[in-house]
């Protein structure tokens, strides 16, 4: 008993620490992927196809995940797509964090009509179904590596600009800020260095929870058909393909969901502990 | 109608004119309809009477013009597809969505809502620890993917529930819960945090002092406190429910207005397209309207602001 209390008191800790292992462990995969022998995640082999999962570990070779209606190896395509996925969401939270961070620095530091504009801004694209607005887009401009990230990107930026807006508000009346001015610090400086440092701490914390929306949206997106297209693996594509053999073959669709699950959580548990390690208020019970 | 109430009107307007003023740049974007309206080796005096009938052959800030016009009027033209005014093609599907929403929404207010408030009353117990546990998995889980589970469950398995389609109650089962999963999950987890930031609140000791039952304490002094940003979540939550279905909708073949909007988008029916976007914007703004005149019920400091 005295353990669970310990577990549960310890709970914020350990349970970020798992995702961050998780993460890391994903990471790895993703990374060291094209050198790990497995089979090629784009080649078929009709004679194998729709093989059922196995446990005999005769080297990677032998389909431990099973395969999928082309006969191609589920584990090496699900690593594949890992890195589809993580370039694209990775790329498109830093992309928008960055245009987020800079209209949201903008607006709060000037205010008047920077401030006014940003904000009308922001309630058109809270008013607008991100999953629609990516797929249109994605429609009107092709579904390659670049528009992806940027169309991903473009339903991100609106969550940096509102907190850091919230913060610069706050920490433009400090006394280190009134004092850099006083001593003539012009604009940039005095928001480089003196604002800058100061609103990054909550855009952390956002950029975990913008990275986990983004990868169940790009899954969303190519899932639909507008992801990334073939013969490049994604984990929505291979969701879309199981469907067809549902009855017949579970793996094919159970497992890259799990992966895309397990990613999820990863990075949701890190941010969970990220936002309580960050703010001493949150969640001390 | 208070002020602030007002002004809140009236960004809600701005914000739907820049959702369908994006909408009708994109879909100029996306092709000529005349091409895609005409069979194959129609001539070019055929596409040049086509584009001129649609309107296509004049400038983009003048067919910009009119369709702002229409639409003001509710008429965002003819659907390609279906040869009816686009505006009724999508209202006819609102029901589908909104039925869906509904169910969805009542799932995760009321056992969202019931763990969360669990988790806090019991807090440090196991049951804190498996609602944390079920909602931490629940947000997790892709919404498409998840459906897809279930029916490989409960539909291909056990064959209690069909795999699609729309009508009876048994249809409604599988997608609600899929709907609501990540809504529950997200509600329980809110409601708990925020419950347990308001118990440590004077004023609940106060309660307490005055010697008043937990249980009046928890509904009067602790439940409406905390019930203030679970609001602002649900009324997010609703206008996504609402807009953002289409892969629930998909998965499961309702005829729903998400799942119409993205056939629109694959077949290039533009009026669809643009209608479509403009209800579910619309209905979004709405949605936080009422939100917002929520808050100056629960909460009186709101009240006497305006």
């Amino acid at each position: 008993m005295r353990l669970l209390s310990f577990l549960h008191r310890q709970r914020a800790n350990w349970l970020g620490l798992l995702g961050a292992a998780l993460l890391v462990l994903l990471l790895v995969l993703a990374l060291a992927g094209p050198w790990l022998g497995l089979p090629d995640p784009t080649r078929g082999d009709l004679k194998a196809r729709m093989m059922a999962p196995t446990l005999s570990w005769a080297g990677l070779g032998a389909h431990p995940f099973g395969t999928d209606q082309l006969g191609r190896d589920i584990l090496s395509r699900i690593i594949a797509g890992s890195r589809v996925t993580l370039t694209i969401a990775g790329s498109a939270v830093i992309l928008g964090g960055i245009v987020g961070v800079f209209l949201g620095l903008v607006a709060g530091y000037f205010g008047g009509w920077y401030d006014r504009i940003l904000m009308r801004l922001v309630d058109i694209q809270l008013a607008f179904p991100l999953m629609l607005l990516a797929l249109l887009v994605v429609a009107a401009l092709g579904p390659s590596l670049h528009n992806l990230i940027a169309v991903l990107a473009l339903t991100s930026w609106v969550r940096y600009a509102r907190i850091v807006r919230a913060q610069v508000l706050t920490v433009r009346e400090r006394e280190f800020v009134q004092a850099a001015l006083a001593m003539g610090a012009g604009h940039a400086r005095l928001l480089l260095r003196h604002i800058l440092p100061n609103v990054l701490t909550p855009v952390f914390v956002v950029a975990t929870l913008e990275l986990a929306r983004t990868i169940v949206l790009e899954a969303g997106l190519s899932f639909l058909g507008l992801g990334i297209q073939p013969p490049s693996p994604s984990w929505g594509r291979m969701l879309a393909d199981g469907r067809t053999y549902i009855a017949s073959a579970w793996w094919i669709i159970t497992l890259p969901g799990l992966a895309l699950m397990l990613t999820v959580l990863s990075v949701n548990l890190l941010g969970d502990w990220l936002r309580d390690w960050l703010d001493p208020r949150a969640d001390r019970h | 109608m208070p002020r602030h109430l007002t002004s809140r009107l009236g960004e809600g307007l701005i914000a739907i004119w820049g959702v369908v003023t994006i909408v009708f740049v994109v879909s100029r974007l996306l092709g000529d309809p005349a091409v895609l309206l005409l069979p194959i080796g129609a001539t070019e005096a055929q596409m040049h009477e086509l584009r001129t009938q649609l309107g296509l052959d004049q400038p983009l800030l003048q067919q910009y013009l009119t369709f702002l016009l229409h639409a003001l009027k509710g008429d965002f033209g003819q659907s390609f597809q279906f040869a009816r005014p686009a505006l009724d093609v999508v209202l006819e599907r609102l029901p589908a969505t909104a039925l869906l929403a509904g169910c969805a929404l009542a799932i995760g207010v009321l056992i969202g809502g019931m763990a969360g408030a669990l988790a806090a009353i019991y807090r440090g117990s196991a049951i804190e620890g498996l609602v944390l546990l079920v909602a931490l998995l629940g947000q997790a889980t892709p919404s498409f993917w998840l459906g897809i589970m279930l029916i490989l469950l409960f539909a291909v398995q056990l064959g209690w529930f069909p795999t699609g389609g729309y009508g009876e109650w048994q249809n409604l089962v599988l997608p609600s819960v899929t709907l609501a999963c990540f809504t529950t999950a997200s509600i329980a987890r809110l409601l708990r945090s925020s419950m347990l930031d308001v118990m440590r609140d004077d004023y609940v000791r106060t309660a307490y002092a005055k010697g008043l039952s937990p249980r009046r304490v928890y509904i009067w002094h602790v439940g409406r406190n905390s019930l203030i940003p679970v609001i602002t979540m649900t009324g997010i939550l609703a206008g996504e429910l609402l807009g953002g279905a289409a892969v629930t909708e998909t998965v499961f073949a309702w005829p729903g207005v998400g799942r119409l909007i993205v056939q629109a988008i694959e077949t290039k029916d533009f009026p669809v397209v643009q209608a479509g976007v403009a209800v579910v914007a619309t209905i979004f703004v709405l949605v936080n309207l009422l939100v917002d005149l929520l808050y100056t019920l629960i909460d009186p400091r709101i009240r006497q602001e305006s």
